[in-house]
């Protein structure tokens, strides 16, 4: 273990912009893009349980 | 071998690869998880102050595993979009698909990291180094890749083009990663190598080992995500998707 | 064979009739490689070392001008299916359109490259590097370019889809072609350089018109 304090190690010898930007960014987006994935595959099973809707209230009519 | 070749096949189709994606999800995303966090530990914790570059090396735990990543997408890209054109089936096209923006976000955290690495050690934020150069190439790739995807409307079309595109990439890539080395080297002469850090500790490796495995589990969770959602996008008028979502 | 003799023919001919098309790239090069100049400053120092540089950029636009013609009237009135469907291998029609091209939109721009490598003061030995060059390099860029023109034939937006699928794959051309020139005058001599140049042309002679074939098919489909 080479840190003697939390504000060492958030300080990075000096090197915190690019060290804690790297880490940070890579963070940042690696979190986004699950999410963005998981918002598509939502999506389409809104627009697939509408048509769904769609579908049985067709049948209903017809039905009766 | 009558048998699993039968077994391969039945994956081969979307109706049954959507429940087996994401049944493995989650396994991918618990395997990202504790390689991350000990990749973590190791670069933070156990990995020694360096030598020369102090604690600003510490950017090679994240800066080589999306390099890494972001050629070897490419490749299996390359691999189903190729089985896709050879075997016709439709699985295979789907995952070149969603494998693309994942690659072209690995790129894209590589040329972000190397230039903030770059910042400290050279003084500038951009430096015309073969690898810099070659990787910003392999981003451009990617995006062609995507763009003609997503200009071509008929999805069967898309895959069959996208797969010649991502082919011709392929043979490229080893050319263009020469011809630049090349170039770099008549040009410049000796640059800093970032990723020859003098004296490699052993923990260091482990630690670009650990992240570089955290990555690959997650791109693959990522891309399994994506799958199911062209799966289903491209097969939504078909009557196993309207019993599949309830 | 007469069926690629045929195919360049035809497609000379059409062009004759549309010169137009034709010196539109030509000029593109002529001007482009004059607003350097305006653009940097007239020291002829700096000139002479960015000339090989500005000449091979301007070469690979003035080649992706062109490029989406090279199917897209064929394909609009039709004559395209009937070569898919022709005895003949649709292979060496491909083959013919390509040469017809690069007959068309590469070769002038050898020819003037050495006029205008004047403007930046090269000396004539590196002149002759420099057409020498491009004369191995311009067909490559016609094949690899064939290539990005069937795969976006007929899409959305496709010149400039074409132009981000096609210019990644130009750098390598790029960087030995205009590199031999910078080698040749740096005395390292541009045997390397041009060998390699070579050696990518017969790979893409070899690959390219078999890609762009299979492009064709599926644009076809």
């Amino acid at each position: 273990m080479q840190w003697n304090s939390v504000g060492e190690f958030f300080a990075m010898g000096g090197y915190a912009l690019y060290v804690w930007g790297s880490f940070g960014a890579c963070a940042v987006l690696m979190i986004a893009e699950p999410f963005l994935a998981r918002r598509r595959l939502s999506e389409v099973r809104k627009i697939l349980a509408r048509e769904r809707l769609a579908d049985e209230l067709d049948l209903q009519q017809k039905n009766q | 071998m009558r048998q699993s070749i039968v077994h391969w096949f039945k994956f081969a189709s979307p109706q049954s690869f959507y429940p087996l994606a994401g049944r493995m999800i989650p396994w991918f995303w618990a395997a990202a998880a504790i390689f991350g966090v000990a990749g973590l530990w190791i670069s933070f914790f156990v990995a020694p102050t360096d030598a020369q570059q102090g604690e600003g090396y510490r950017i090679i735990f994240v800066h080589v595993p999306a390099s890494w990543m972001s050629m070897f997408i490419y490749l299996v890209m390359a691999f189903w979009a190729g089985l896709g054109l050879a075997l016709n089936t439709r699985v295979s096209g789907m995952m070149a698909q969603a494998l693309a923006p994942t690659g072209a976000l690995m790129a894209a955290l590589s040329l972000l990291t190397g230039a903030l690495w770059g910042k400290p050690m050279w003084g500038a934020w951009w430096v015309w180094d073969a690898r810099l150069t070659s990787e910003l190439i392999l981003f451009f790739l990617y995006l062609g890749f995507m763009a003609l995807q997503a200009a071509i409307d008929d999805p069967r079309r898309a895959d069959k083009a996208g797969a010649i595109l991502a082919l011709v990439g392929v043979v490229n890539i080893p050319i263009i990663y020469f011809s630049v080395k090349w170039w770099n080297t008549l040009h410049q002469g000796s640059t800093i190598n970032l990723n020859k850090a003098p004296s490699m500790a052993q923990t260091m490796l482990w630690g670009m080992l650990l992240m570089a495995l955290a990555f690959w589990m997650y791109s693959i969770a990522v891309a399994l995500m994506r799958v199911r959602a062209i799966i289903l996008e491209r097969e939504r008028h078909t009557e196993w998707v309207k019993h599949a979502v309830e | 064979m007469s069926a690629f003799l045929a195919t360049v023919r035809r497609d000379l001919l059409l062009a004759l009739r549309r010169k137009s098309e034709v010196l539109t790239a030509v000029f593109f090069f002529v001007i482009v490689t004059s607003l350097f100049p305006l653009g940097i400053g007239p020291e002829p120092v700096l000139l002479k070392k960015i000339a090989p540089g500005i000449l091979w950029v301007a070469a690979l636009l003035a080649t992706l001008l062109g490029l989406p013609r090279l199917f897209a009237a064929d394909h609009g009135d039709g004559t395209l299916e009937q070569m898919a469907l022709s005895p003949s291998p649709l292979g060496m029609l491909v083959a013919g359109k390509i040469l017809a091209h690069w007959l068309l939109c590469g070769l002038p721009l050898v020819l003037l490259a050495p006029v205008l490598g004047l403007q930046f003061d090269l000396d004539p030995s590196a002149l002759g590097i420099l057409t020498l060059a491009l004369l191995l390099g311009t067909p490559l860029l016609s094949l690899i370019g064939a290539i990005g023109a069937a795969l976006t034939l007929g899409v959305r937006g496709g010149g400039v889809l074409l132009a981000l699928l096609v210019l990644p794959l130009y750098i390598p051309a790029l960087i030995f072609g205009a590199g031999a020139v910078e080698a040749h005058i740096a005395g390292l001599g541009a045997g390397g350089h041009l060998s390699l140049l070579a050696a990518m042309l017969a790979l893409a002679v070899f690959f390219a018109p078999w890609a762009t074939t299979a492009a064709l098919r599926i644009a076809l489909e």
